[in-house]
């Protein structure tokens, strides 16, 4: 996407390895764009781990080595390494670094600074003694290279600190002093360290895997795709931190401002951040199964709930994507009018999402007149710019029904195989992808004559007129925005392939109408059609529709799909808007998920396997522990599969155990020990510690769910259960409450301490579990405003039950899951295939298998 | 095992007279003694420099970009592959398998020392993998049965069987 012929260079602050690359900017002066982002952001899509700084080349790829960006750009300005330059290198990548790691590591995370020059000593040494053999200002020679600007920028953080002795290395001293003094450097280090010499590392050695030759077993949250498991280790805590987290929790609760209550119609507002969130359009003549659920709607509402607790302006909307082929034949299958069928399903996914308590602001529909007028609106200015093109496509007719067939509603022996009931679109045995038109002895199935191959015209969007558009709106958007790797890695696989026009018209009935008087007769295809359902959903909502969808400079938009709607939300709707020309809002952040699989197969209701959102409630198992457990296996960033064995071992291990728990055991002690009322707290170094440790959690899961990443935010809300267990574990209020005053005092402070921890739990789980987080907050009767107060900022935790508060009646918050429970659910949901059941319904129920494929096979 | 890398990247080379290396420190870097001044030190160093030696610097990439790039892979084998724990493994083959998923070599289009090196250091890790796992890295395995059977190429090491699927379009 970096189509332009420009570098771009993405750095973040705080990274060592960033001083390098600035230095050796500056040094070369070579013309680039500087990108700076966030530690966590993943630049590089291959790479598992983030990897910064990167460089952008302008023929798309990355290079993620440091050492190597420093020797392209030092090329560019016509410094070739040498032989000794690249040994030098080399050298810096695998002996120094390692070094280099644990010896920060050491200084910035545990605090121990002590230990550093043991760890550089050997390192130190070897670069010293190169230099004094040679009696050469630099290390290549009499002029600065590359080696120069890598070796020194390394080291930089350290030799700049003048508590690392250097006395016995003259010529290092003397060589490290000349070339950092140069302004390259001190401009580089200015702005990665922000002038905070070691500290300025904080955060971001904070979040490196630990050295392979500390200590600690390797951590590395790669593989197994599940947050909790993976603990950080011990974090150090310093003083300071200690110290500002206790301040901050004396602040207490804000007096304003309030989350106010919704108002009907919500529209943007002029001095606020106006947030609207879409989830794809479910198909309506299905029901959804968990993967839908957690791909799109149940995602959007974790964000849309967090978003408005956050104090954004926000809307979110949805609804059901209700026209084309696969209705019509639903319809003739039930026996009914594709409306009919439309009503019907509608509700049936009213009422599943209703369960799920997905709390949309509106929930539509696209079979309205809305639809209509604003698709052919669409239509006629894409007409008008010139971005519509005819062609002829040989189809098939039925002359019996008098219609054209879509390539579900014939059925032939297959080209390949002979298969004898090969569908117009796939062979079901071969597998293979068939064009109606090559089936041999074609029928129709709805009156099984034959029908004859005729051409018909249809419509096309010129896609490649708009590329150079696209591609200039897609550079900036994805650079700016949250976009998902796959998505980004999805969209430029389209542009790299190149567009073609794109069919927007169909032979049916059942569609928007097209209203050009050349294609009476015809409808828009489901895949320009669909998205605009975004748009008129929206107008049922609200007549001032436009104040959110034509209005990119005020509102950003989220859209939440999975991975394989990516190209009609990247590519090809934003064509159709870019082409109509009427200052639409665009999306900014582009939020897909991967798969979620059923116990290691695919979830399909034609084979019964699988779990489908009318049948989540009928397990017993309530909505918000059903919500916890999706959320909990996201397919962030990768496949994941549900698992009836590890949903049951979730619920116990960490709503029960864990959360649960704590939370429970916490409202009991101030119940038994305190008469009801949240005793006196003095703070000890202790607990200041257990604050900052809690207050950096917070911090994290808000800088996450800012950023949309959901399954990584739950994490966090289990790690502070889990401090707050232990601190419990450790301090024994039980025995406490038992002794002399001073242990009584702290009996009181350790249960105020884990009760306000407690009601902090209540407000973070809220997006993900509204129920259970409304209970927590009932039973602690915390008042409202700790919701708005802790989520202001980068995450505040306040005392917000203060000393004598009176709490409510506590009881238990989650329920085990028994073993045998578990294995009836399994059972029950396996994909046993009833025996008897005949071949041809099987056939006919494949053609709506899944729901979010739909938009795909329109394309294929 | 660097000194048997070299020896076969010499003879893919053709060169004429083959070095004497020695190694130094505890993780047996390759230390290449020559005749005219200092040593040259390192497994990727050493490479370069009989890429050079034999006149095959396009080896090294034929742009800035792809010499960057080259660079980088060659560094991602010694810093990465060398010594991996258990659990990089992993991690490795999926980021390669990623990266490989639409080019032919690791520089592109073009064939280079990054997969004469990759190839080396990454045959270890191949041996181990089982036929599912192999599947499930279509793309790494794509790339390196392509290297082992680059004339010249595989030298020392023994082949490895990669099983051929037939992949089919994905249509739902």
């Amino acid at each position: 996407m970096a189509s332009n012929g420009q570098i771009r260079l993405f750095v973040s602050e705080g990274n060592p390895q960033c001083l390098k690359v600035l230095a050796a900017l500056e040094e070369t002066g070579v013309q680039c764009g500087v990108q700076c982002v966030n530690h966590e952001e993943r630049v590089v899509p291959f790479l598992s781990r983030p990897a910064l700084p990167a460089l952008l080349l302008p023929s798309g790829l990355h290079i993620f080595s440091s050492n190597a960006i420093c020797q392209y750009l030092f090329e560019v300005k016509g410094q070739e390494s040498n032989q000794l330059c690249n040994q030098w290198l080399e050298w810096e990548a695998t002996e120094l670094q390692p070094a280099l790691l644990q010896a920060l590591h050491m200084a910035v995370v545990q605090g121990k600074s002590s230990d550093v020059f043991n760890i550089l000593q050997a390192s130190l040494n070897y670069l010293d003694q190169g230099l004094s053999k040679q009696s050469l200002p630099y290390l290549t020679g009499e002029a600065i290279s590359v080696a120069d600007v890598v070796l020194s920028a390394a080291l930089y953080p350290f030799l700049s600190d003048s508590s690392l002795a250097l006395g016995e290395y003259k010529s290092l001293k003397a060589w490290f002093d000349h070339v950092a003094a140069r302004h390259s450097f001190q401009s580089a280090a200015q702005k990665v360290l922000q002038g905070k010499g070691l500290q300025g590392m904080k955060s971001y050695m904070q979040r490196q895997p630990l050295p392979q030759s500390s200590v600690c077993r390797d951590s590395q949250p790669t593989n197994n795709g599940t947050p909790a498991e993976c603990d950080e280790g011990e974090r150090m805590v310093s003083e300071e931190e200690m110290e500002a987290a206790a301040l901050t929790w004396c602040k207490g609760l804000n007096s304003s401002p309030l989350v106010k209550e919704r108002q009907h119609p919500i529209l943007p507002q002029e001095d606020k951040k106006n947030i609207l969130v879409t989830s794809a359009l479910p198909y309506v003549n299905n029901v959804p199964h968990l993967g839908n659920i957690i791909g799109c709607v149940l995602s959007a509402d974790v964000f849309s709930r967090y978003g408005r607790l956050r104090g954004w302006n926000l809307l979110y909307v949805c609804g059901t994507d209700e026209y084309g082929t696969a209705t019509e034949n639903k319809a003739r299958e039930e026996g009914l009018t594709p409306q009919q069928i439309c009503d019907k399903y509608h509700a049936v996914h009213a009422s599943i999402y209703k369960w799920f308590q997905i709390d949309f602001d509106f929930f539509g529909r696209t079979t309205t007149e809305k639809q209509t007028e604003i698709a052919q609106d669409i239509f006629w200015r894409l007409n008008k710019h010139g971005f519509l093109v005819e062609d002829t496509v040989e189809q098939l007719r039925c002359e019996s029904c008098q219609r054209f067939l879509a390539d579900r509603f014939v059925e032939g022996i297959c080209p390949f195989c002979n298969y004898a009931e090969a569908r117009g679109d796939q062979c079901d045995k071969c597998g293979r992808l068939i064009n109606a038109v090559e089936l041999r002895e074609p029928q129709c199935k709805v009156c099984r004559q034959t029908p004859n191959i005729r051409s018909s015209k249809h419509l096309f969007l010129d896609l490649p007129k708009l590329e150079t558009q696209l591609e200039q709106w897609l550079d900036k958007s994805t650079s700016t925005g949250d976009w998902t790797a796959n998505a980004k890695q999805i969209t430029r696989s389209w542009l790299r392939d190149g567009l073609k026009p794109r069919c927007i018209t169909r032979d049916l009935h059942w569609g928007t109408p097209v209203p050009h008087p050349d294609f009476k007769e015809k409808v828009f295809y489901v895949w320009f059609d669909a998205p605009i359902g975004y748009l008129s959903i929206t107008a049922n909502y609200t007549d001032q529709w436009q104040k959110w969808w034509k209005n990119p400079h005020q509102v950003e938009l989220y859209n939440f799909m999975a991975k394989d709607n990516v190209p009609f939300h990247s590519v090809v709707f934003p064509c159709s808007l870019l082409g109509a020309q009427d200052n639409y809002t665009l999306v900014n952040h582009l939020v897909a998920t991967e798969y979620l699989n059923y116990e290691d197969t695919k979830f399909s209701k034609s084979r019964g396997v699988g779990v489908f959102g009318d049948m989540a409630k009928d397990t017993g198992i309530p909505s918000d522990v059903w919500r916890f457990y999706l959320l909990y296996v996201r397919p962030e960033g990768q496949d994941s599969a549900f698992s009836w064995a590890d949903m049951a071992l979730k619920n116990n291990s960490e709503l029960l155990n864990n959360l649960g728990n704590f939370i429970n055991r916490a409202g009991m002690f101030v119940t038994r020990f305190f008469e009801g009322c949240v005793p006196a707290m003095e703070l000890l170094q202790e607990d200041k510690k257990l604050l900052a440790m809690v207050s950096w959690e917070l911090q994290q899961y808000i800088q996450l769910m800012d950023k949309v990443r959901i399954r990584d935010g739950l994490k966090h809300i289990l790690n502070i259960s889990r401090h707050g267990n232990q601190y419990i574990q450790v301090n024994e209020p039980w025995k406490k409450i038992k002794g002399g005053e001073t242990d009584r005092q702290r009996a009181g402070t350790v249960t105020g301490v884990s009760v306000n921890i407690a009601c902090l739990l209540s407000v973070m789980l809220s997006p993900y579990m509204p129920t259970v987080s409304q209970t927590i907050r009932d039973q602690l009767n915390a008042p409202q405003s700790c919701i708005s107060t802790m989520f202001q900022g980068t995450g505040t935790f306040v005392c917000s039950l203060s000393a004598g508060h009176r709490i409510g009646t506590v009881s238990p918050l989650f329920q085990k899951l028994e073993v045998d429970q578990i294995e009836a659910l399994k059972k029950r949901f396996g994909g046993q295939q009833p025996e008897d059941e005949p071949p041809k319904k099987k056939v006919l129920s494949n053609l709506c298998v899944c729901v979010c494929a739909r938009w795909c096979c329109c394309v294929k | 095992m660097a000194l048997r890398e070299l020896s076969s990247l010499e003879k893919y080379l053709e060169l004429k007279k083959p070095n004497k290396y020695s190694t130094q420190g505890d993780k047996k870097v390759p230390v290449l003694q020559s005749n005219n001044g200092a040593p040259q030190v390192g497994l990727v160093t050493i490479a370069c420099y009989l890429v050079k030696e034999a006149k095959r610097s396009e080896l090294l990439g034929n742009s800035a970009e792809s010499r960057a790039v080259v660079q980088q892979w060659l560094e991602y084998r010694v810093t990465r592959l060398n010594g991996c724990a258990k659990d990089d493994v992993k991690t490795i083959l999926k980021e390669l398998n990623l990266y490989l998923q639409d080019i032919t070599y690791l520089a592109g289009k073009q064939f280079t020392l990054a997969d004469i090196l990759m190839y080396y250091g990454i045959h270890p890790l191949i041996v181990d993998l089982t036929v599912l796992e192999k599947e499930q890295h279509v793309n790494v395995t794509r790339w390196f049965d392509h290297i082992q059977h680059y004339p010249g190429i595989r030298r020392h090491l023994p082949p490895v069987a990669v099983l051929r699927n037939r992949i089919y379009t994905s249509g739902h």
